[in-house]
């Protein structure tokens, strides 16, 4: 009863804020794994604004579909904590199964899919009770987690078995496997649903994977002049809306990778801090912000101009963010 | 197959478990299983202990006689080359998972043998790379007077030789015998092991070859002089570490430790990871063909994750795995080699161990 109160009060709040606040200014949130920290970032100043204490090990970190909640997955407290956009505090958890790492939210805004690394299970939490409601069993060290637009296909990644399951979300079971290359670590969908695009970190590849045949459709390389294959990992990937233009951070080849979303070719390879792991977007797209975990530093690449236009220190080893939609 | 003798070791953290190896292969066998689920294929493990002074070739006839393809060799250079030479008559496939002999993977490799251990050679330039990054170049050699010691020994000259660094003197530790476990040792042994480091020319660290574990982990804190111990104690180079937990290793870690609940050894990881070569390729190749798993094994397609930040690949000059070196001190790791600026043409994991053109290897 009290917890639903607070919720109402909360909400009216970040209404006024959003009222007050200048246009173009969003905030990004960035889990930084080593600190237990989250910094707070005004993205009109580029500088962190705030930091908040959170759990042991934050590292998969995003908001809420209604804009009122960051959620991030505190692995080593094998829970999940939920932040109030408002205050900015931690106000609860979600009850995820051991060392939560990634998560993905259906696109009503209700389930939670949330890839459990140490039990090769996929939970499923009911986010408005904030309860278990499920799980899936999948590969050997669950980790990529995508949702088709849609909502009908759920995507996790399976690192030791080099797998994208596809899972569907009515029926809870997997319908099928396609094998990418080694230690798959993240999974999107374009916006119109038409492609998964998988990376293998260790394999040094992105798979764009056909997802109603359930095949490879073709492999996405990358080559940095004077650099040896072995640092080019990729990790986070994020596509425009529209699907003309990927990224994909290139670990610690400290490079992310600007690929053409139809010829699947790499068009340019921009220099960011070292060992680039996740990235989102400000919601115009005008600005793509990547973490970096062994600098501790944030990039800021103009999207338009494809340059790294800043960077901003944050706290130890940050490792995953997510902008608001405000 | 599992080699037969009894290990005495100084330390009794050390001991190793009576699944020592086998552990880590029933854990891949299940990672294998997972995966295989959603592939329609599954795998099995068998494991035969050799009895002392027993010959491998009875036991490798039974295993051909029962169609087995993939054999985990835990033995020593001999018996696994006597192994490998009666199985390659009926088309087995070995993974070494123990013996670190460099002659396996020069002068007597086999077309038939995987290395999954890394060589002597290999152990010694992880740890040699890392001293020269440290510019600690001065080593004061100490092996034992055992035949493995000798080779490790000849292993640690020639990372001198290849990172700069000088051996200032050697010495040899002679095993005269005697229990590695009495009730009063300790007294004596703080005085001998003073007064055999004494009098040594100038030197930053001690490097100690004694693998059949004589008198390496009496040196740390009792050096005549006070001095830094690496090699067979302190700081010690190899596959794995029970506290590795980098690259996600710690949900491997955690895995072994809730199956078999103890801690994950070098042998254990080695058999993992041969286990799961196997794994990878039957999946990859969705064959279960024996020759053309063993085909992509060596192929340039192959890789593995490992949980040591790079994929694991195969030369195809010796069949060595080509794998990152851990260096621990007993209680965490202290680093990885490569060393950072240690560079290679192809790959930097190359810089461990006998490389292309050092070959020796003719493989047959």
């Amino acid at each position: 009863m009290w917890l639903r109160l607070l919720l109402v009060v909360t909400s009216m709040a970040l209404t006024e804020m959003a009222l007050t606040d200048e246009a173009g200014a969003y905030t990004a949130y960035v889990s930084n794994e080593r600190s237990n920290t989250v910094s707070v970032i005004d993205t009109n100043k580029w500088e962190v604004v705030k930091t908040i204490k959170v759990g042991q090990r934050p590292r998969g970190i995003a908001h809420t579909k209604d804009q009122k909640y960051v959620l991030v997955a505190v692995g080593d407290d094998d829970t999940i904590q939920i932040i109030d956009t408002a205050t900015n505090q931690v106000i609860g958890t979600l009850p995820s199964g051991p060392d939560p790492e990634l998560f993905v939210e259906a696109p009503d805004g209700k389930t939670l899919y949330v890839a459990n690394e140490d039990d090769n299970t996929v939970t499923i939490i009911d986010i408005p009770s904030r309860a278990q409601i499920g799980d899936i069993q999948v590969g050997v060290e669950p980790e990529g987690m995508g949702i088709s637009p849609d909502g009908n296909v759920l995507v996790n990644t399976s690192e030791t078995t080099n797998m994208a399951h596809f899972i569907d979300t009515s029926t809870r079971k997997v319908v099928a496997s396609v094998l990418v290359d080694a230690r798959p670590r993240f999974a999107a969908f374009k916006q119109d649903g038409s492609e998964l695009w998988v990376s293998s970190e260790v394999g040094g590849t992105v798979s764009v994977i056909d997802p109603v045949k359930h095949a490879v459709r073709q492999k996405i390389e990358f080559k940095i002049t004077g650099m040896r294959p072995e640092p080019i990992q990729p990790v986070g990937i994020n596509m425009t809306r529209d699907g003309k233009t990927g990224f994909v951070a290139l670990g610690p080849a400290n490079h992310v990778a600007v690929v053409d979303g139809a010829t699947h070719q790499v068009v340019k390879y921009l220099l960011v801090g070292q060992r680039v792991w996740h990235m989102a977007f400000t919601p115009d797209e005008k600005y793509l912000l990547t973490t970096n975990g062994v600098s501790n530093d944030v990039s800021v690449i103009d999207v338009a101009s494809l340059k790294v236009i800043n960077t901003i220190q944050v706290g130890q080893l940050p490792w995953g963010i997510t902008i608001s939609q405000q | 197959m599992v080699r037969p003798e009894t290990v005495e070791t100084i330390s009794l953290l050390d001991q190793p478990a009576a699944n020592n190896g086998t552990a880590g292969a029933q854990l891949a066998v299940r990672d294998n299983n997972t995966t295989g689920r959603f592939l329609d294929q599954s795998f099995s493990l068998e494991a035969m202990k050799l009895a002392d002074e027993a010959d491998p070739a009875t036991v490798v006839t039974q295993f051909a006689d029962r169609g087995v393809s993939f054999v985990l060799a835990d033995l020593p250079a001999q018996a696994l080359l006597r192994a490998a030479d009666v199985g390659r008559e009926r088309g087995l496939v070995f993974f070494n998972i123990a013996a670190t002999d460099d002659r396996l993977r020069q002068e007597d490799c086999r077309a038939n043998v995987i290395h999954v251990a890394p060589s002597r050679a290999m152990l010694a330039d992880g740890l040699g790379q890392y001293l020269a990054w440290k510019r600690w170049r001065r080593w004061l050699l100490v092996l034992g007077s055992h035949e493995p010691d000798k080779l490790y020994a000849a292993a640690f000259r020639r990372a001198a030789v290849r990172f700069g660094a000088k051996v200032v003197q050697e010495r040899v530790f002679e095993d005269t015998g005697g229990a590695r476990r009495t009730d009063t040792g300790l007294v004596q042994i703080q005085s001998q092991i003073a007064l055999f480091t004494q009098s040594a020319p100038a030197y930053d660290v001690l490097v100690a070859a004694d693998e059949s574990q004589v008198f390496a982990p009496y040196l740390p804190y009792r050096t005549s002089e006070p001095k830094l111990v690496a090699g067979s104690a302190g700081l010690v180079p190899s596959s794995w570490d029970a506290a590795h937990d980098q690259w996600g290793a710690i949900q491997l870690q955690n895995r072994f430790g809730r199956m078999f609940s103890r801690r994950m050894t070098a042998l254990d990881m080695q058999a993992w990871t041969a286990v799961r070569m196997v794994g990878e390729a039957v999946g990859r190749t969705q064959s279960t063909d024996a020759a053309k798993t063993f085909a992509y094994i060596k192929s340039a397609d192959f890789a593995l994750a490992a949980f040591k930040g790079r994929k694991l690949t195969v030369r195809d000059w010796d069949l060595q795995l080509r794998q990152p070196i851990l260096l621990g001190d007993g209680r965490i790791v202290v680093s990885v080699s490569p060393q950072e600026g240690f560079l290679h043409q192809y790959s930097e994991l190359d810089t461990l161990g006998f490389d292309r053109p050092e070959t020796q290897c003719h493989l047959q």
